[in-house]
């Protein structure tokens, strides 16, 4: 098993600072931006498949900075984020993606937004069983379906 | 040296299952080979943290991305809807919405009806005792008495309405259209081993509660119990032909990787709408240069997926999202033919309950609806839990360019050549998602959504594999007759989705599963001149 980091230094320095541009801190909502170290940590941890994809989107975003991306004046840094996302394919959203499925499991960004800080097995959820009167108008309808020859 | 079966069936999945179970009580000698193995509900994705994750990596319905050692690639490049499938035993049902409704009468009869595509050679009647057997062993969930199908009796009542439900069945009593509970294979009760559903929310990847019948947990155990032998591991490279031009048996690579030959006196291919023509294609021989049973040139023809048209939006109040099974009610107010619309055949609509956060930030944010920057955590809580969903799912005419080849040059990881799918929507079925599209967006308004987006078709929505090797009593218009034989070899069966003549507008496993457990009965009850 390798044991070489997924990322070079730059690339996460990179990927930090474009997903705090995805989602930064919130006073507001008393959560932390998607550059928090826990959830950077969280993201490097499971890469695993879609490591060469995130290289590349973070390639490419290098390419379009020419500098690291925490360097840029902020008018700059919006311009090539825009950029990244219309032209970066493939590779630009799974970059996304591995951010927000990152960021929409950690215990705090769950906490605020009401969700329980577990999977759905073993306890599961209640479905309530709603009004079932709203089906009697459908069940007056007499029978639609075609018959046959 | 493998002692010779009396039947081999290559497949274990929903109609693979069904026919080895069925078959059973004959006491033959009844091998199933499987690619796949026996699965592990405790590492099911709804067991973890990362169940979400999962969906885009080793529980990703697509095989090409989940690339599990049981998977073979796909080569669906040239189509706009990509192959969705599972491999192991259960195969798709494992990796299944358990949406359940059958195919309509009228579907059985498209020809004479409507002047398109050809009738099959049987018909809903035929299937009928077969639906109601194979809702029994399946377990299924419903409400009888939809003005839109014909009676039947489901063993277990509905699964609830639900917020999302009942938004819905307001929206559509508005514009006063049919909708029902869909039937679903999701347990309600206890039923037969298996316990209730107790919404887990992320059915589609696998079931952790085993609430959701697959038919590693339904037929299997049963069929086994019975003395069918079934071999997990084993992949079927090609079936062989003696020289009478019958079936003589299989070689398959086994768990180790070993080339293995099996003899058997009867073969049943149960690989679905791709995997069959595959390996039909891949048994050509000097006897059959163009692929096994395909003297009609018809093998891999006809592929039917089900262009699946999407529509969702956002509502005020909260729904059910993903801590409900996502199947939730149908329509069948758009599904017989209305030439006023401007085409022929029609649709169902399917309508969801909503999803889990991980997915609503991925696929809005997708769309362009869930900003980056300081906006994004007020966009998202209004996003997040107030999903509505409405999908019109289109019957596919069987048109012979949409097709299954092999690739010339993509094996899978036994060098066996890969499948090719050519496929592109007819035009009567993008008027059909044109006019599906409208009418969900009707409903939606109906229900106060807002942001309404669109997928159509659904990329990753090639679920419905139907088609390649289509049933007949003429055997230059068809690959196996009105019972499920090879018409060229005569102990060859086929009893998978490929045999569909037409798609009809719902999803096809409680049809596949009736054909499957019809032919077996067939079978039964001709085992004397099977032959002939």
């Amino acid at each position: 098993m390798s044991t070489e980091p997924a990322l070079t230094p730059a690339q996460r320095d990179d990927l930090r600072a474009v997903a705090a541009m995805i989602i930064p801190e919130s006073a507001e909502y008393k959560v932390p931006g998607a550059d928090d170290l826990k959830i950077q940590a969280d993201i490097l941890a499971t890469l695993g498949r879609d490591t060469k994809l995130v290289r590349e989107a973070l390639d490419y975003l290098a390419r379009l900075a020419a500098k690291p991306l925490a360097d840029l004046d902020p008018a700059k840094r919006e311009a090539v984020a825009n950029e990244f996302r219309s032209s970066g394919g493939a590779a630009a959203a799974t970059l996304t993606r591995v951010v927000l499925q990152c960021y929409y499991r950690d215990d705090r960004v769950l906490r605020s937004l009401g969700l329980e800080l577990r999977p759905p097995f073993p306890q599961g959820y209640t479905l309530e069983q709603g009004d079932w009167s709203l089906l009697d108008p459908v069940k007056a309808r007499p029978a639609m379906w075609r018959r046959v020859p | 040296m493998n002692e010779s079966v009396d039947v081999l069936i290559i497949g274990a999945g929903a109609s693979g299952a069904a026919v080895a179970w069925s078959l059973a009580e004959t006491k033959m000698h009844i091998l199933c080979l499987d690619q796949g193995g026996w699965m592990n509900p405790a590492a099911y994705p709804s067991t973890g943290r990362d169940w979400e994750a999962r969906f885009f990596g080793d529980y990703s319905p697509s095989p090409n991305i989940r690339a599990r050692p049981e998977d073979y690639p796909i080569n669906d490049d040239n189509s706009p809807i990509k192959v969705v499938n599972f491999n192991g035993v259960g195969g798709s049902t494992v990796m299944y919405t358990a949406h359940f409704p059958r195919l309509h009468p009228s579907d059985f009869k498209v020809k004479t009806l409507d002047g398109v595509a050809d009738d099959w050679p049987i018909d809903y009647d035929t299937l009928a005792p077969f639906f109601a057997e194979n809702d029994r062993m399946m377990g299924v969930s419903g409400l009888s008495g939809d003005p839109a199908f014909p009676p039947t009796d489901p063993p277990m009542p509905p699964l609830p309405l639900g917020r999302s439900g009942a938004a819905l069945g307001k929206a559509m009593n508005k514009l006063g259209w049919h909708w029902w509970p869909s039937d679903t294979t999701v347990a309600t009760t206890d039923y037969e081993g298996r316990a209730r559903c107790i919404n887990l929310g992320h059915c589609t990847p696998a079931c952790a509660q085993g609430a959701k019948a697959s038919t590693d947990i339904t037929y299997w155990p049963a069929a086994l119990r019975a003395g069918v032998e079934l071999r997990t591991h084993c992949r079927v490279r090609e079936i062989t032909t003696n020289e009478h031009g019958m079936a003589s048996g299989v070689v398959y690579y086994d768990e180790d990787g070993v080339e293995q030959f099996q003899a058997a006196e009867v073969v049943i291919i149960a690989c679905n709408g791709i995997g069959t023509p595959r390996l039909l294609l891949n048994s050509a021989s000097g006897r059959f240069p163009n692929g096994l049973a395909n003297s009609s040139g018809l093998v891999g023809k006809n592929l039917m997926f089900h262009p699946y048209a999407q529509v969702y939006g956002f509502v005020e109040e909260v729904t059910d999202s993903n801590r409900a099974p996502p199947i939730c009610l149908w329509s069948k107010e758009f599904y017989e033919t209305d030439l006023s619309r401007g085409f022929v055949r029609g649709y169902a609509i399917q309508f969801g309950r909503g999803v889990g956060p991980v997915f609503e930030a991925v696929m809005s944010e997708g769309k362009g609806i869930l900003p980056w920057g300081p906006d994004h955590h007020r966009v998202f809580r209004r996003l997040n839990g107030h999903r509505l969903a409405a999908s019109a799912i289109c019957e596919d005419l069987p048109e012979e360019h949409n097709r299954v080849t092999l690739d010339p040059q993509l094996k899978d990881s036994h060098g066996i050549p890969a499948p090719k799918v050519d496929y592109r929507i007819g035009g009567n079925s993008v008027k059909m998602m044109e006019h599906g599209i409208a009418r969900a967006k009707e409903v939606l308004a109906a229900a106060g959504a807002t942001d309404i987006c669109v997928n159509s078709p659904i990329l990753y929505g090639g679920w419905h594999l139907l088609g390649t090797a289509r049933m007949g009593t003429d055997p230059e218009r068809s690959v196996v007759n009105e019972w499920g034989r090879s018409h060229d070899v005569k102990n060859l069966f086929i009893v998978d989705g490929s045999v569909f003549v037409t798609s009809g507008g719902v999803n096809p496993t409680s049809t596949i599963q009736a054909i499957a457990l019809y032919i077996a009965d067939q079978m039964k009850s001709r085992l004397a001149d099977l032959f002939d």
